[in-house]
């Protein structure tokens, strides 16, 4: 009898004990909390992070790779003269408060983006717009006032995401889109929780649920991952650590880049001459201060572009370190008692690259004044202000070699044959003109050597080893976990 | 009694009233603009206006001046600039954290520093006391957030019988919370009960000398009755003195033991608030945390003055 007790007891703890389910939620760690949760109202990086692809969709997006794809719209019509854009959107895509997602949305999100008191913190990627038009409930007609290549690209921004009328104010804490996931929770200054939605239009994700948590201490993100508390930290705070997690066979380590440009930058109103700022160029080691500041990770750049980009001309050649061509072209030029100041914003690679430079144009005879500033004050300040010489600052926004045809942008680079080159390439959709356009226009701001390029912020992930399809680039600042799954 | 306490009430509130004024002088100086580091750099300046507009960036300082502090009397703390949800929200779940950490945190290193410290100063000069005041000694010098990331190392990474940080919330549960808070609270209360523990033996030992502690023993009572019943009391006053402060400490400035566990508390709200140049919020916080603390003086004060008259008539 008590055998037969123990056996039927041994089977039902069977039967109700998990039959090795496949792990369907994800922990995923980020340094920075988002300041909300809205991709329309806010330039912060890690709104997108949570938002982007998961919860949030525009009419276009980002692949892996870079690539646009569709999202939304499922295909487009471009007319003749590059104008006017006829998007045929998909059909039953519905928000995640249940209505649907038509033409009108489109148009709404759109006509809200460019509107006067819009506060979208990318507002020129619709400044092109000059009519958003209804053709019918998945029909949408957008007229640009002039050509533009880059008009799908733009679209593809998570500053560009469809939004609906009813949802789209209270956006900041309750974000409402069409993606595969839904906003569930927010524990401020903890976490956020995302569940999977079930009238998903698209393909299903393997993930039923996904939670980032903020960790923004690089020892504790080092102790949240070893303790297993996270699951993965796509962009890991704490590379001095990376050597030990890849050396653990229960982590992977994910390396990739990022389309950030890290440059010198240089206010060329004030370092006006080019002999100085090619003497800056040669008097920078560019291995030193990615060894020294980046733990080795990073690529060296010689212009401003991505090089992983198939435009990409590697240029550094143009600026390669020899400290002793640095002194003869400024004793060529009668230049003695160089001293510039120098404001470092709050990231490792400004801070301890910062150093670092100081030390090597010292080297050179360039005397630097280095002052740490906040971002808040950077912004006023060097980005607002113009007040300042050199700083040295990560620009992060894709595709964004256009900054040097602003004569107004910050460090104020004013060359009309760029400037002209960068508008024919604005108005130009064909791919082989547009890379001799790029080709171009890199080797001028090279030639000029309007700022030091230093190298392309890498993108340091760690991930448990059973979880697969995290992005290794980061073309855009997002955490698409719509492929990620586990292995086991 | 009365006119003590009407003094003390008046000092309260003109200490409140100047520090409100102090706080929002040092805010309104502060460079950067909350605007344009919530849209960054590509923002349109006519969008950073729009926003200015919305967040109500544009009034006369003086006019914000009153807004806050009146909304201060009726609770309305003002809108968190970049978070978008009400300031009093946000310090009310923060709050949740913070203050059963502190509390925590106190309870252990009470628990723990007054038998220590009674242990030490009835064996005072034989080898335990020795330890113990080596140990204590330890236990100030050890910074809190490198004894935080040892515990981590240990109970976290290799034992794995804590979470290495975080706070999971009170909604999934009493024991959660408080499994959350055990490392944290630790860390925080081994340098306080070193420091109290001193204390207690110092005083201890001094009441020992006095001679109602002969005649106690003299009476008959034993050494452990006499400690008990009769040192112990007197000795608790200077120790409850350490207490409150300890408290307001506690309170305010966990901000590095909340970002080595990753804890949404009070520090933390601070510290993020700083970085992204939400002043409402940080003022609001900051102004909170001196009303703690004045108040906590304030009831220690009545305190001592019931238990001395003589500061009662001094006042």
């Amino acid at each position: 009898m008590f055998n037969h007790l123990k056996i039927s007891v041994c089977a039902l703890a069977l039967l109700s004990a998990p039959a090795f389910a496949q792990q369907t939620s994800i922990t995923i760690g980020m340094a920075l909390e988002p300041p909300n949760l809205d991709p329309t109202g806010g330039a912060a990086a890690a709104i997108d992070e949570v938002v982007y692809a998961n919860v949030m969709e525009g009419l276009t997006r980002f692949g892996p790779d870079g690539s646009v794809n569709a999202a939304l719209a499922a295909s487009w019509d471009i007319s003749e003269d590059g104008t006017v854009y006829t998007f045929s959107l998909r059909d039953g895509v519905t928000f995640h408060d249940g209505t649907t997602m038509d033409a009108e949305d489109v148009k709404f999100s759109l006509d809200r983006a460019r509107a006067e008191d819009s506060t979208n913190a990318q507002k020129a990627l619709f400044a092109g717009i000059a009519d958003v038009t209804v053709v019918d409930p998945l029909t949408v007609q957008v007229t640009l006032s002039e050509p533009n290549g880059n008009f799908l690209f733009n679209m593809a921004w998570g500053d560009a995401v469809i939004v609906a009328p009813e949802s789209a104010a209270d956006m900041a804490t309750n974000p409402v889109g069409t993606g595969p996931f839904q906003f569930s929770e927010w524990v401020q200054g903890d976490r956020v929780e995302i569940v999977a939605y079930d009238g998903y239009w698209g393909d299903k994700p393997a993930l039923s649920e996904a939670t980032f948590k903020f960790i923004s201490d690089a020892t504790a993100a080092f102790a949240a991952m070893m303790a297993g508390d996270v699951d993965a930290f796509p962009n890991f705070p704490a590379p001095e650590t990376l050597a030990q997690l890849d050396a653990d066979p229960r982590f992977n380590v994910i390396v990739g880049s990022t389309e950030g440009e890290t440059i010198l930058s240089t206010n060329n109103a004030n370092v006006s001459d080019v002999r100085v700022r090619k003497a800056i160029a040669h008097a920078i080691n560019r291995q030193d201060i990615i060894d020294g500041a980046m733990f080795g990770y990073g690529t060296p750049i010689g212009t401003h572009f991505a090089p992983h980009n198939p435009d990409y001309m590697d240029l550094t050649g143009n600026s390669a370190y020899d400290p002793d061509l640095s002194r003869q072209i400024l004793a060529d030029a009668g230049i003695t008692d160089l001293k510039l100041r120098l404001a470092l914003p709050p990231p490792t690679y400004a801070r301890r690259g910062g150093e670092i430079i100081a030390a090597q144009l010292r080297e050179v005879g360039i005397e630097t004044a280095i002052t740490n500033v906040e971002w808040a004050q950077w912004i006023e300040s060097v980005f607002r202000g113009k007040d300042f010489d050199l700083t040295i600052v990560s620009h992060t926004e894709p595709m964004d070699i256009g900054i040097y045809a602003r004569p107004d942008y910050y460090f104020q680079y004013d060359r009309p044959e760029f400037q002209d080159l960068n508008a024919t390439l604005e108005v130009t959709a064909d791919p082989a003109q547009r890379s001799t356009l790029l080709a171009e226009m890199q080797q001028i701001i090279a030639d000029d050597y309007v700022n030091g390029y230093l190298f392309q912020l890498a993108k340091t992930g760690v991930a448990n080893a059973n979880i697969v399809g995290l992005w290794e680039n980061s073309p855009t600042q997002a955490n698409d976990l719509t492929g990620v799954s586990w292995t086991q | 009694m009365t006119r003590f306490l009407l003094t003390r009430l008046t000092s309260l509130i003109l200490t409140l009233l100047a520090a409100s004024v102090v706080i929002f002088l040092v805010v309104e100086v502060v460079p950067g603009d909350v605007a344009s580091v919530m849209l960054g750099l590509n923002a349109e300046p006519e969008a950073v206006a729009a926003l200015r507009e919305e967040l109500g960036l544009n009034a006369p300082a003086h006019v914000r001046y009153l807004t806050w502090v009146s909304g201060l009397f009726t609770g309305d703390f003002g809108q968190s600039h970049t978070y978008r949800v009400p300031v009093s929200e946000l310090i009310a779940d923060r709050l949740w954290v913070s203050l059963p950490l502190a509390i925590y945190a106190l309870a252990l290193s009470t628990f723990i520093a007054i038998p220590v410290g009674l242990i030490a100063a009835t064996r005072a000069g034989k080898a335990t006391d020795t330890g113990i005041m080596g140990l204590t000694q330890l236990g100030i010098a050890v910074p809190n957030f490198w004894f935080a990331m040892f515990l981590v190392l240990i109970f976290a990474i290799n034992l794995r019988w804590f979470p290495s940080g975080g706070f999971p919330g009170w909604d999934e549960g009493l024991w959660q919370g408080i499994i959350a808070l055990t490392l944290p609270a630790i860390a925080l209360a081994v340098q306080q009960a070193s420091i109290m523990a001193r204390v207690t033996r110092s005083a201890t030992l001094e009441t020992l000398g006095q001679d109602y502690i002969r005649t106690a023993r003299a009476k008959g009572l034993s050494q452990r009755q006499t400690v008990i019943r009769h040192a112990m009391r007197n000795a608790l006053i200077p120790v409850l003195t350490i207490l409150g402060l300890q408290f307001s400490f506690l309170l305010a400035g966990a901000i590095i033991i909340e970002n080595v566990f990753f804890l949404p508390g009070l520090g933390r709200l601070i510290f993020q608030a700083i970085t992204q140049n939400d002043l409402i919020v940080v003022k609001s916080v900051v102004m909170l945390l001196v009303f703690a603390i004045v108040t906590v003086n304030f009831l220690v004060d009545v305190a001592y003055a019931a238990v001395d008259p003589r500061l009662r008539r001094r006042a």
